[in-house]
């Protein structure tokens, strides 16, 4: 009974905490500006099955991709063990599916600690890349700190939940034998009944401790998971699928228009104008808010890979330009302002600061816009638009920009053409 | 050489069937140009009816856009809209891939739709059609450079490919190829400025890839890629060992 009540009051509390967080992130990525996103719901959904639920993208590199699978798929199947575990907190019962699932339920879970076991190696050996074997991408400037520590610490947390299921489960069998009545069976379950096997000489007092302990350090390493995962670049995990749906179908090599400037060119010409519903008074983006909400929803769903970084022209050369800094940054940014808008409760409030104070001009003028990192994002994230407005914001508000562009400038303002030349545009062909 | 020019033709109550889009590069850079006489050259031969704009044909706008320069870019595209629209242009044939990528992903959202192709496309037409023949000696084996433009950004890696087979030749492929292309380094209006500081300028990577690749011809589809290698080429000092050349430049070298 205590035990009920101490998860029913945990859960509370933990999923009024989660709440809040959660809350926090949906009104930071709506810190961005409206941008209305319409139709081709069918390629929408195609794009979040194949990208997101099926991984397409991560299978490029195959040997993460399948040790990510493997973490993957155990994550989705443990939810199962999870819907149990939380029946079985509220109502005080032990294993509540398996009498009902009878064989099913054997293979379930079997299955389970299979996918389990799958995804403790995948874990250690992701610890020893970042760690030990140092992957060059996992070493680069924007990941000391809290990045990496962040992903260390879910890896660890990983750890420890799957020792926690085959604590839990070996003592369970061995209690089964024990007291049939108290602890249902489950039939034979291969990978933790190897470790049943030596539990023989164990005092019961001391199984039920373990299994006791085994259910809560998986019930608790759950909920610390979900506390902390506005915080996380582990975000992904959900964020993944809203934001292959909203992710860019547009042809990659369109840059969006700005209506207004065509407006006020087409008057210049004497060209027809056309009329626009909601004009803005800046353009490109100086700061989140002048950025869309989805490439705010991008920057929440970065799994902070270093995929994008890994092809990028300009890093590989050694420029200070990462894309996937760029990503973490307006992530960082967001937060900030986020956090001050609430502080002051006020949804307009401006902190003096923007987004060139994170993302500095050397970085933005150094891209190809090449659209490698796009490529390469098993997310769909497109770190090549934000570079592109912070670029135009610039350059159209500030006039700033390399001075090197100055002459290309005007010769098109001058001669419509990148070179200001004394001969004809059509002379090569008398050459 | 003699290339018709647009205007003049329809002056003469003619149409010509195809634009040929000659580009900044193509008109002005004299490594390009070379590269737009041997494509004309190419359409004259095939009997193709098509025509330049010349003068009337400005920047596509491209360096502008992507250096955050709108208000420069809206200023070119609606002009080269306004001359394309009044000619009636339905089929433009590019030899660079940026003016390709702003004419057919750009300008439909600013009123003018075209169907526009890259030379390489063009060119695996005429080649699968008959109307101009490869001489059926083989040659040395060649290396083939996805430009990001073409590639990456418009998915287009088979058509080059395709045309250099047409040849008695083996293709040989950098490390990073089709959708893993490395940039030159021109895109995103950098081949107007400096680099940033970095331990290396990016062609230069490039080019090692090329001379990796062991054969002593690469093929590009980019007048911006061209100079890139060949500069990247001469930084490592093997420019007499490799040529760079354009799609166009091979399939003329090896016309009947
Ligand atoms: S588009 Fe820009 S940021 Fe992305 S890989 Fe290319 S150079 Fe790097
Ligand atoms: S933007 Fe995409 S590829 Fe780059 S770090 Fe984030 S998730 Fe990885």
């Amino acid at each position: 009974m205590i035990q009920v009540l101490m998860f029913c009051l945990l859960s509370f509390g933990i999923f009024r905490i989660a709440w809040k967080g959660f809350s926090k992130v949906y009104f930071n990525i709506m810190l961005g500006r409206d941008e209305h996103v319409s139709g081709n719901k069918g390629k929408r959904i195609q794009q979040m099955l194949l990208f997101a639920l099926g991984q397409k993208k991560m299978f490029e590199r195959p040997v993460s991709g399948i040790f990510h699978f493997f973490i993957y798929a155990a994550f989705i199947f443990t939810q199962i063990e999870l819907i149990e575990i939380i029946s079985d907190g509220i109502s005080g019962h032990h294993r509540i599916f398996a009498e009902p699932l009878g064989k099913f339920y054997n293979f379930l879970i079997n299955f389970i600690e299979i996918l389990s076991l799958l995804a403790l190696a995948a874990t250690l050996i992701f610890l020893s890349r970042r760690n030990i074997i140092r992957l060059l991408r996992f070493q680069k400037p924007e990941l000391r700190g809290w990045p990496s520590m962040d992903a260390n610490l879910i890896l660890l947390g990983e750890i420890l939940l799957i020792i926690a299921i085959f604590t839990m489960n070996s003592a369970d069998q061995q209690l089964q034998i024990l007291e049939p009545n108290h602890y249902p069976s489950t039939g034979r379950l291969y990978l933790s009944g190897l470790v049943t096997d030596h539990l023989n000489s164990f005092p019961k007092d001391y199984l039920v401790f373990m299994e006791r302990a085994g259910w809560w350090i998986h019930v608790l390493v759950i909920y610390g998971f979900i506390i902390y995962l506005p915080y996380s670049k582990h975000l992904h995990i959900f964020l993944a699928f809203p934001n292959s749906y909203f992710s860019r179908i547009e042809p990659r090599g369109s840059m969006s228009n700005i209506p207004e400037i065509e407006n006020e060119v087409r008057g210049m010409f004497g060209l027809a104008t056309q009329e626009i519903i909601s004009p803005r008074d800046s353009f490109g983006a100086s700061d989140v808010t002048e950025l869309s909400w989805r490439q705010l929803l991008e920057a929440y769903s970065c799994t902070e890979c270093g995929r994008c970084t890994s092809v990028c022209p300009a890093n590989l050369t050694g420029k200070k330009l990462s894309p996937r800094a760029v990503m973490m940054s307006i992530r960082d940014r967001a937060e900030e302002l986020g956090e001050f808008r609430r502080e002051h409760k006020d949804n307009n409030a401006q902190d003096g600061k923007n987004l060139f104070d994170y993302i500095s001009r050397e970085e933005i003028y150094a891209c190809t816009s090449c659209n490698a990192c796009v490529e390469a994002c098993p997310v769909l994230i497109n770190p090549l638009i934000p570079i592109l407005e912070m670029r135009r914001s610039d350059i159209l508000m500030n006039s700033k920009g390399p001075s090197d562009w100055l002459p290309m400038f005007n010769s098109l303002e001058n001669n419509q053409s990148v070179w200001s030349m004394s001969e004809a545009r059509d002379a090569w062909k008398n050459h | 050489m003699n290339v018709p020019i647009y205007n003049e033709v329809v002056a003469q109550g003619g149409q010509p069937e195809i634009l040929f889009w000659v580009g900044c590069a193509g008109s002005y850079d004299a490594r390009a140009q070379k590269i737009s006489r041997a494509f004309a050259e190419i359409l004259t031969r095939a009997g193709i009816s098509f025509a330049i704009l010349g003068e009337e044909e400005k920047c596509t706008g491209d360096p502008a856009r992507r250096a955050g320069n709108e208000f420069l870019f809206q200023i070119l595209a609606l002009q080269n809209i306004e001359t394309l629209n009044l000619y009636k242009v339905k089929k433009i044939v590019c030899t660079c891939p940026h003016c390709f990528n702003t004419l057919r992903n750009e300008y439909p959202a600013l009123g003018g739709t075209y169907e526009v192709l890259h030379h390489s496309q063009f060119l695996e037409q005429l080649l699968n059609d008959g109307l101009i023949k490869i001489h059926d000696t083989s040659t040395a084996p060649v290396t083939y450079h996805d430009s990001c433009y073409l590639g990456r950004i418009n998915g287009v890696y088979e058509a080059p490919r395709e045309v250099i087979g047409h040849l008695k030749t083996e293709i040989r492929e950098l490390k990073r190829s089709r959708k893993n292309g490395l940039c030159c380094g021109a895109g995103g209006a950098q081949m107007f400025k400096e680099d940033e500081p970095g331990h290396k300028r990016i062609n230069i990577e490039r080019a090692g890839e090329v001379v990796a690749s062991g054969s002593n011809k690469v093929v590009a589809n980019c007048p911006f890629c061209i100079t890139m290698l060949e500069d990247g080429i001469k930084s490592l000092d093997k420019q007499q060992e490799i040529m760079v050349l354009d799609l166009t430049e091979l399939i003329l070298e090896n016309c009947v």
